[in-house]
């Protein structure tokens, strides 16, 4: 029963988007069946479809994650985006600088540097926080803008290619290169950039449900999160969680950059991000904040990425633009929640969540 | 140094800082209520484009801003329902109007424009033709509007209750909810024309996402304005004043050592300031007591 | 003037008042008594339309009137000046007072026609402020004096009060009643809610004692006593005793030296005190609520700052005055604090997780390199609270919202008991918890006692605090100012001690 109650709201917020974005693709002139069709048609299709959804879904699930640790401790870490852009540039620095070394040395101090360097921009908005109790919402946007002003900054100065047109750096290290699955998986093509990140991701789920719910820091986080005074009260330091949490936040988001950089493009890419950090949010608002339900709803997303191109190219005006409608109108559905339960109040399934 | 500290630079820096007064006081009101407003940013985009598309199609600017206000209120409407109402987190609902407001424009002028996320090209005539000097007096009219409404009128009075202690608010007969939705949906008219300016004042037609974090400059100047109305035009001033000399930069002065002077530092000055501020360095900067939380009468 | 006839009121599952009728007849100071928890506050909230009843009615100068907003309540008539004052700190006295009933037209506040309007009623009420002062800068007394003219000004024919002298200093306090004295002689109509029997019989012309939601008394001042009123307020004659043996007692366990405590606004909530726990016996301190009483536990639990405190706090040789809850729980501190749903439970956590609060990051429960968890050792020391304090429905897997008050106090002071501790601090055991519940805390707490545990007991139910307590401390405005013996002191006694402090 608690179950059908976890799973009933983020489904009837999904449906109710899919409808109003049905009437919009009505109104514009086209058919909604055919362009949902189209949309889940294309991202199921095996191999390339399957492929790049799960491909999309790696990011995802990095900032779903991101989102959802720093949540469990009563924060909105709407940063995931500057986080997951310095962790990417983090490693492509060290991808390139140290490019000569061996892959067994070169990958795992890669992995280490998306990781600090997410871990890094995260920390700052939970100091400021812990230190001067200053808005960690308003400091992660600031530190948004700031995160990419400062790397393209980097890439346009030190590290682009002479003469390069586009605002990326020189190729990281061979040796930095993480394997593409298509070469695990018969009949997975490998020009397919779906890599050993989207593994990594999966295991991080794990690792994530095993630190919140199986150990003693995830305890003290999650108590934090959901009564600071009474965790004070248990003897634990409400100020060390928050810097923890965002810290590990920021580390989650990093991460993306291994995905992006060490397993697709083999460079930074100044502004690769397709409001992943954002998307975060809804991933992990629609999962209900646990793991397993990131990785459902990050695939849910990743589809209507993957979908959205069909759509465009076989309908008559539907772009897929509509991506990010459903997107908004899926987040403002499971925000407004309350605007569903009134009338499931009624028959006793109401269910109160901390949203 | 002469040729960047100009009058040109001064023009520059009322039409750059234009869009960001309107959306930073239009915030304000929303903000003074206790309703967050990061939504600013997708407010000024359905302006924007509401402002391009009708003045595409009716050719007067005028019925364009109209169109650019209608659009912001919708938006800001359903915020409104949201966050009061239904007591939606009111920065995951500002964060999902953003994402739906990069996509609803694209979505509808591909429909309509056939474009990929862009309105057809306005002719010139068609633009909001004012002299930078009328733009500058009517931005300090509207600045002085905002500084009288909030203090000098019961609505102000009233408004900056709400948003300190709606309880004590409610228990001197003000109507909380009203209030807040009031805020909101101004918040949305004056982005709504901050968006318009963008798109038939500065440009001559919208393309996706074209206000790039306008809106969110202009939260980081109501903070960095305490929340105060003259305050706040002067941190969109200086935040515009930093955009400008950013493009009068661009290629005319040089490192010593002949390479351009990195715009990207000067772009970081707003968010940077606004974290200092906000930890409390330079001065204190108190928001409104009762900002982000839903009003809930009883226990 | 003002009636209500028959109003009922729930809170979720609790009845706050039933079937309350009260009567103020106009021009008269009346007198709203009883206990905390007693729905006084809640009828007068109702009145003023910021509560709805479930049921009854409110009549206003004999005709029923439905009043569902505090405006419609000034609209009629009525002010109210709450507990907590309802005032916007930033703004002005003048913008608070005429805020909701501005003068001037709707685009233009007219101050000048509002500074008339406040000095004239400062001066026919002897209410002096300064209405361009900022209220955050003023006194507590000042504030009150804003709110009132708050009601003046919007032509309250009717004044409820609810617990005005509580912020008030003894001086204050008859400034405060020849206010009162004057409104009544310009033809206003005052309620006033308190739960201090010198100053009803001070002030008032009739009482309405309430107890447990319910209207339990209606007098006439001058044909009363404090005796009465105390009877009808707790509704005994003779205070309940616990079963207990004469206690026996060791060396402190706790002594604390001039402990102060300074708030966070930079007033001493607490104020020079001094006293020592023994093992085996179990201090009481009785006092009025808000004499410092939760600063003072929250000080001994670590739960302050280091910098608010001065003195010293000693458990047996230690001195822990710096240092912070762990370390104190480490010690054998353990603590049952006065509001659960704040400081003592994760309301969204299960049973399970609620029973390691505190030892959730040490052996046993931590089991596996010294970082996870053991669902089993959790489990077991669930079971073991749960079977061991009764505490229903005995389900580990529950979250502890879904239980009732008096089942979560259960797990709370189960889960301190399994620490063996050496000092346990506990406040308000009692409270929200229901008679059954209440007796099993009291036999618990004394077995406690009887083990050698010492035992500090704050309460602000006089009745368990004498009846379980074997010394009796009275702290008043942050000071202790007297001890009494339980055994043979008195209501009366105690009481004046806790009201006037002297």
């Amino acid at each position: 029963m608690s179950l059908f109650r976890e799973l009933i709201f983020p489904l009837i917020a999904v449906v109710a988007a899919f409808f109003v974005g049905g009437i919009l693709i009505l109104v514009i002139g086209d058919n909604p069946l055919q362009a949902y069709g189209l949309l889940f048609g294309s991202a199921f299709s095996w191999p390339v479809g399957i492929g790049y959804t799960l491909f999309y879904a790696t990011p995802l699930i990095f900032t779903g994650l991101a989102v959802l640790v720093a949540f469990r401790c009563g924060l909105l870490n709407i940063g995931a985006e500057g986080q997951l852009y310095i962790g990417a540039f983090a490693t492509a620095w060290v991808g390139i600088t140290f490019a000569g070394l061996s892959p067994w040395l070169l990958i795992p101090m890669c992995f280490i540097a998306a990781i600090l360097g997410g871990g890094m921009w995260g920390a700052i908005p939970g100091v400021l926080k812990a230190r001067f109790g200053s808005h960690e919402v308003i400091n992660t946007i600031m530190l948004n803008f700031i995160a990419v002003a400062l790397l393209s900054y980097f890439t346009q100065y030190h590290y682009k290619s002479p003469g390069d047109p586009i605002m990326q750096t020189v190729p990281i290290g061979e040796g930095a290169h993480i394997a593409r699955l298509g070469g695990f998986i018969p009949g997975l093509p490998e020009f397919i950039p779906l890599n050993l990140a989207f593994v990594l991701a999966l295991i991080c789920c794990g690792l994530v449900y095993i630190f919140l719910w199986r150990t003693k820091w995830g305890y003290e986080l999650r108590a934090t999160g959901t009564n600071p005074s009474a965790a004070e009260y248990g003897g634990i330091s409400v100020r060390k969680q928050i810097i923890v949490a965002m810290t590990i936040s920021g580390a989650l988001a990093g991460m993306v950059g291994i995905n992006e950089v060490l397993g697709y493009r083999y460079r930074y890419y100044d502004g690769f991000s397709d409001n992943y950090g954002f998307t975060g949010i809804a991933v992990a608002l629609l999962g209900r904040n646990h793991p397993v339900g990131v990785i459902i709803s990050a695939l849910l997303f990743a589809i209507l990425q993957r979908g959205g191109i069909p759509v465009d190219a076989f309908t008559e005006h539907v772009t897929k633009d509509i991506v990010q409608v459903l997107q908004g109108t899926i987040i403002l559905f499971v925000a407004a929640e309350a605007f569903f339960r009134g009338p499931f109040a009624k028959f006793g399934l109401l269910k109160r969540s901390k949203v | 140094m002469t040729e960047i500290f100009s009058i040109a630079l001064i023009w520059s820096t009322i039409r750059l800082s234009t869009p960001l007064i309107l959306a930073a006081l239009g915030g304000m009101f929303s903000e003074r209520s206790g309703v967050i407003n990061i939504a600013l940013e997708g407010m000024m985009l359905a302006g924007a484009f509401a402002a391009a598309s009708v003045t595409h199609a009716v050719g007067n600017p005028f019925v364009g801003v109209l169109a650019g206000m209608a659009a912001g209120l919708v938006i800001a409407l359903i915020h409104a329902v949201a966050c009061i109402n239904y007591k939606a987190d009111q920065v995951v609902t500002g964060t999902a109007i953003n994402i739906l407001m990069i996509g609803m424009p694209a979505f509808l002028s591909g429909a309509f424009f056939l474009s990929s996320g862009s309105t057809p090209q306005i002719p010139k005539e068609n633009l909001i033709a004012l002299t930078p000097m009328a733009i500058a007096f009517v931005l300090i009219l509207i600045t002085l509007a905002t500084w009288y409404a909030l203090y000098k009128t019961p609505f102000g009075l009233r408004l900056r209750s709400v948003g300190e202690n709606p309880e004590a608010a409610d228990a001197a007969g003000v109507r909380v909810a009203r209030m807040r939705y009031v805020g909101v949906l101004l918040s949305g008219v004056l982005a709504g024309v901050a968006g318009a300016y963008i798109s038939i004042g500065q440009s001559s037609l919208f393309t996706r996402n074209m206000t790039s974090g306008r809106g969110f400059i202009a939260l980081a100047a109501l903070i960095f304005g305490k929340w105060r109305p003259v305050q706040t035009m002067l941190a969109c001033l200086l935040f515009g004043l930093t955009e400008a000399v950013t493009i009068q930069m661009q290629g005319v002065v040089k490192l010593p050592s002949g390479e351009d002077i990195p715009v990207q530092f000067i772009h970081m000055v707003p968010y940077l300031l606004t974290i200092i501020v906000l930890a409390g360095f330079i001065g204190s900067s108190r928001p409104p007591k009762a900002i982000g939380i839903p009003y809930q009468k009883e226990r | 003037m003002l009636e209500l006839r028959n109003i009922t009121k729930r809170f979720g599952a609790v009845l706050a008042n039933d079937k309350v009728n009260i009567v103020v007849k106009p021009g008269t100071i009346h007198a709203i008594v009883g206990e905390n928890g007693a729905g006084k506050s809640t009828a007068m909230r109702i009145a003023y339309g910021f509560y709805k009843a479930d049921e009854g009615e409110i009549l206003v100068d004999g005709k029923v009137h439905d009043i569902g907003t505090p405006h419609d309540a000034i609209a009629v008539g009525i002010g109210m000046v709450h507990q907590h004052f309802m005032l916007v700190d930033t703004m002005t006295v003048a913008e608070n007072i005429v805020l909701g009933a501005e003068p001037g037209s709707g685009i233009a506040l007219d101050f000048a026609k509002a500074d008339v309007e406040i000095r004239r009623l400062s001066e026919e009420f002897k209410l002096a402020v300064n209405p361009h002062a900022v209220i955050e800068h003023l006194s507590v007394g000042q504030q009150q004096r804003v709110e009132l003219l708050k009601a003046l000004y919007r032509h309250a024919r009717l004044l409820i009060l609810d617990e005005p002298t509580a912020v008030l200093t003894p001086q204050e306090v008859e400034e405060f009643f020849s206010i009162l004295r004057r409104m009544r002689e310009q033809g206003k109509t005052v309620v006033i809610i308190t739960h201090k029997l010198t100053e009803v019989l001070a002030i008032s012309d009739e009482v309405t004692v309430m107890r447990d939601g319910r209207v339990v008394g209606r007098l006439q001042t001058k044909a009363t006593n404090a005796a009465e009123l105390a009877r009808l307020m707790v509704g005994r004659e003779v205070l309940l005793r616990v079963e207990k043996t004469p206690a026996k007692t060791g060396n402190a366990e706790l002594s604390v030296r001039n402990l102060s405590v300074t708030d966070r606004g930079g007033a001493n909530s607490v104020k020079d005190v001094s006293f020592e726990v023994r093992k085996g016996e179990i201090l009481g301190i009785a006092g009025v609520e808000g004499n410092g009483q939760t600063e003072l536990m929250e000080a001994l639990a670590g739960l302050l700052s280091p910098s608010q405190l001065s003195g010293e706090i000693r458990v047996e040789d230690r001195d822990i005055t710096r240092e912070g809850a762990r370390l104190r729980r480490e010690l054998g501190i353990a603590h049952i604090p006065e509001d659960r749903h704040r400081r003592g439970l994760l309301l969204e956590f299960d049973l399970a997780e609620n029973s390691i609060l505190g030892v959730h990051y040490r052996h046993p429960i931590v089991a596996y390199a010294g970082t996870f968890l053991d669902n089993g050792a959790i489990r077991r020391r669930a079971v073991e609270i749960i079977e061991g304090f009764d505490v229903r429905p005995a389900n580990p897997d529950l979250p502890a919202r879904a239980l009732s008050g008096g089942n979560q106090q259960k797990l709370i002071i189960g889960r301190e008991f399994k620490v063996d501790p050496k000092l346990l601090l506990v406040s308000q055991p009692t409270r929200g918890v229901d008679i059954g519940a209440i007796e099993f805390i009291h036999r618990k707490l004394v077995g406690l006692r009887d083990s050698g545990c010492a035992v500090l007991l704050v309460s602000a139910e006089l009745e368990e605090v004498t009846s379980l307590s074997d010394r009796l401390l009275i702290i008043h405005e942050g000071r202790i100012v007297g001890e009494v013996d339980p055994r043979v002191a008195t209501i009366a006694e105690i009481g004046l001690l806790m009201t006037r402090g002297h």
